[in-house]
């Protein structure tokens, strides 16, 4: 496994568009030295395609009205959710987001359930009664999808506190966006999983925006995330989070540190939403040709080079691509099919004897 | 047996508790090796250590969002916020998240931990460390919400807490940390959702919560003693659950109900009483349901303001005692 050192270009340096360009010639005499390995390339690969294709048909599905209230994609932003659910173990847990479909099918959730929950049909993830904001999958690891900014920074601490106490050897992530570094949980959650050195990894997907306000304009540091770590003993890491490799490997090493004991990190990934922050925003505010300069930095445009790279045949990925659209099919008729879940839910789980009596 | 304040109650009770179960974790604000700001928590870092007693920094937020975090995965954490106005700062976890966590999961996951807190007045420190919060947290579906009166109830109550499967928010009230009473030797277990009768009575019901209920008693005495009233005392103990069996059983009795809150009027926990026995057993009142609290105001610091503002012995006597004799409210 390699160290921090080993990949020294985007651990500590600021990102910059030429990372991948420099990373690149560093490879062209044959490429000898493949830390990853082909089979984990193949996953992260299949990820990031599955994601895409998911959130296209989440897409579609909103424009048919069978997708209802809100959704929140991921589309542009699928290497980081593959490059870090591939470096998880079975147990760890993963906090996310309402930006949340991506992480949760990453972590081995089958698409019909998360369509299913989107759709607010019975086979969806809670029955239809979380919504696209909540996704949750506690078999998978999935400990939920917070939809108020910041507050899952503390109850990732609070999870890695009780991995801590219990000695377990899980690592908690906490997926969150560049506008959640200015609320206070973030800084509180911060602090504390600093000074109780838990093992909890801060994954701040930096998308450039907030809801529509660019995070430059509301933000006193040029990097959310990574220019307040020193604040709380944490190493500035920036890195490119479109690209899956990068992403895995910062992953890896942190997910080492805080099984070592040796506390959280806070890891900044650049990237870009190529829609709207939610299902009705055409996303006007952007400036003209800045979504055609990041499509060219599509994360599954830079792997599908990097397979080709590293010797991976068309054929091989043709195939994950056409499994994709066939799984994302399926999923879509299973959820089709699906009936909106009894009357009964209503008042279900509201206390822990499964009703919502608060009186005798 | 043995004599007990209030305040060595709580300490007891998490110890209790604590003993019982590994799981069982606590933090907060200066709690540890300070022993808590009230000294209600003193003894408990010394005898868990500091992985289980924690000391916490000034975030509100991380303190319950730590809790769910490890409640949700397998702890039982007892939090503790310093005052209870500072619910406030940290309120998306009392309203946000601890109380929809089991329902939005449907089911998947839920929120075993009890968060403490100093709640009232009485203590002269002003609007912002005063209040009585418990209908903040009452009107959430998916909270169980606590006030012990007694060092007994104190004990008994905060082990139902823990060991409940629901977030329970615990107010102990400032102003009964120093109150002493006789609790039993050994462990201690009540039962949530239970009020306790105690003054019979068969001329008029009247609930009280926490400090209100010594009032309430005292208050009793003096309308039996000088008005021939005989009112039966009620400590509602549990808002949520609510014991509404005992307060209707009550009514049907005397005819007449009174609560005596100390939160500021509006949407105190009386009025959502008075609703339920005005719709269940509105034939067997003889007379109005007569809510007595403190008035829609912030709670001054000074002395002699605060005392005017909270309800007290002589102002329950005075508006019961009016009300029992048919004259004008
Ligand atoms: C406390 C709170 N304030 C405001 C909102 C409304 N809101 C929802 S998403 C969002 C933008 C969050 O931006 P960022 O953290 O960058 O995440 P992104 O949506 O870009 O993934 C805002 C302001 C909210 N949900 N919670
Ligand atoms: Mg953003």
């Amino acid at each position: 496994m390699p160290g921090p050192n080993d990949f020294g270009m985007v651990w500590h340096l600021g990102w910059n568009h030429n990372m991948r360009e420099k990373q690149k010639g560093s490879r062209a005499a044959g490429l000898p030295n493949d830390d990853i390995g082909p089979d984990i390339r193949l996953e992260l690969y299949r990820l990031q395609v599955e994601i895409r294709d998911c959130e296209k048909r989440a897409n579609d599905l909103f424009f048919q009205n069978l997708i209802k209230g809100t959704s929140h994609l991921s589309l542009g932003q699928e290497g980081i959710a593959a490059g870090v659910a591939v470096a998880m173990q079975p147990g760890d847990k993963s906090f996310c987001t309402y930006r949340g479909h991506a992480h949760t099918l990453a972590r081995g959730v089958p698409m019909e359930k998360v369509l299913g929950e989107l759709m607010l049909r019975d086979n969806g993830l809670m029955r239809g009664k979380g919504g696209s904001m909540h996704l949750t999958s506690v078999e998978h690891g999935v400990m939920g999808s917070y939809a108020i900014i910041g507050a899952h920074l503390p109850i990732a601490c609070g999870s890695a506190w009780r991995a801590q106490y219990l000695g377990q050897t899980d690592v908690s992530v906490c997926f969150f966006g560049d506008g959640t570094t200015n609320i206070g949980a973030f800084h509180e959650a911060l602090n504390f999983a600093a000074i109780w050195k838990l093992p909890v990894v801060f994954i701040c997907e930096n998308n450039l925006y907030m809801e529509y306000t660019p995070i430059a304009d509301v933000t006193a540091v040029e990097h959310p995330a990574a220019d307040r770590a020193s604040a709380y003993g944490l190493e500035r890491i920036v890195i490119d989070g479109n690209d899956a490799d990068i992403v895995y490997r910062t992953a890896q090493a942190a997910f080492a540190k805080a099984r070592k004991g040796d506390g959280p990190s806070l890891i900044e990934c650049m990237t870009y939403r190529h829609s709207g922050h939610s299902r009705a925003d055409p996303a006007k505010y952007r400036p003209e040709g800045e979504l055609e300069k990041w499509l060219e930095r599509d994360p599954i445009k830079i792997y599908r080079e990097r397979l080709k790279e590293f010797g991976i045949s068309d054929a091989q990925v043709a195939a994950i691509d056409a499994e994709s659209k066939r799984k994302v099919d399926a999923a879509t008729e299973v959820c089709k099919a699906s009936p909106p879940a009894p009357v009964e839910l209503l008042t279900t789980d509201v206390y822990a004897d499964g009703g919502w009596s608060w009186r005798n | 047996m043995a004599e007990l304040t209030y305040r060595d109650a709580v300490a007891r009770g998490i110890a209790q508790e604590m003993e019982r179960d590994n799981n069982v974790v606590f933090l907060g604000e200066d709690v540890a090796k300070a022993g808590g700001v009230f000294k209600s928590t003193v003894g408990l870092y010394e005898k868990f250590g500091p992985l289980r007693v924690r000391d916490t920094p000034i975030s509100e937020q991380a303190i319950l969002g730590a809790a769910m975090g490890a409640a949700m995965t397998g702890l039982r954490p007892i939090a503790e916020i310093m005052f209870a106005d500072f619910a406030a700062v940290c309120f998306d976890y009392i309203a946000n998240e601890f109380p929809k966590l089991r329902y939005m999961t449907n089911g998947q996951l839920g929120c075993p931990l009890v968060v403490r807190t100093g709640n009232g007045g009485g203590a002269r420190f002003g609007a912002q460390h005063s209040q009585s919060i418990e209908n903040w947290t009452m009107m959430i579906p998916g909270l169980k919400v606590v006030a012990p009166s007694s060092p007994i109830d104190v004990i008994g109550l905060m082990a139902a807490a823990v060991r409940d499967d629901n977030p329970v928010i615990f107010h102990e009230h400032k102003s009964l940390y120093a109150v002493k009473g006789e609790v039993p030797d050994g462990e201690i277990l009540d039962t949530l959702g239970t009020a306790r009768i105690l003054r019979p009575g068969k001329d008029a019901t009247i609930l009280a919560l926490a400090l209100m209920v010594p009032r309430a008693l005292a208050a009793a005495e003096t309308l039996a003693a000088e008005h021939g009233i005989d009112c039966e005392v009620i400590d509602v103990r549990s808002l949520v659950p609510l014991d509404t069996n005992t307060i209707l059983n009550s009514v049907a009795r005397t005819g007449h109900l009174f609560t005596v809150e100390e939160n500021p009027r509006l949407c105190g926990w009386g009025a959502e009483i008075a609703s339920i026995v005005a719709d269940e057993a509105f034939w067997d009142l003889d007379g109005p349901i007569v809510r007595i609290t403190t008035p829609h105001i912030p709670l001054p610091a000074a002395d002699h303001l605060e005392d005017l503002a909270l309800p007290n012995a002589p102002r329950i006597v005075d508006k019961i005692a009016r009300v029992m004799n048919g004259s004008v409210r």
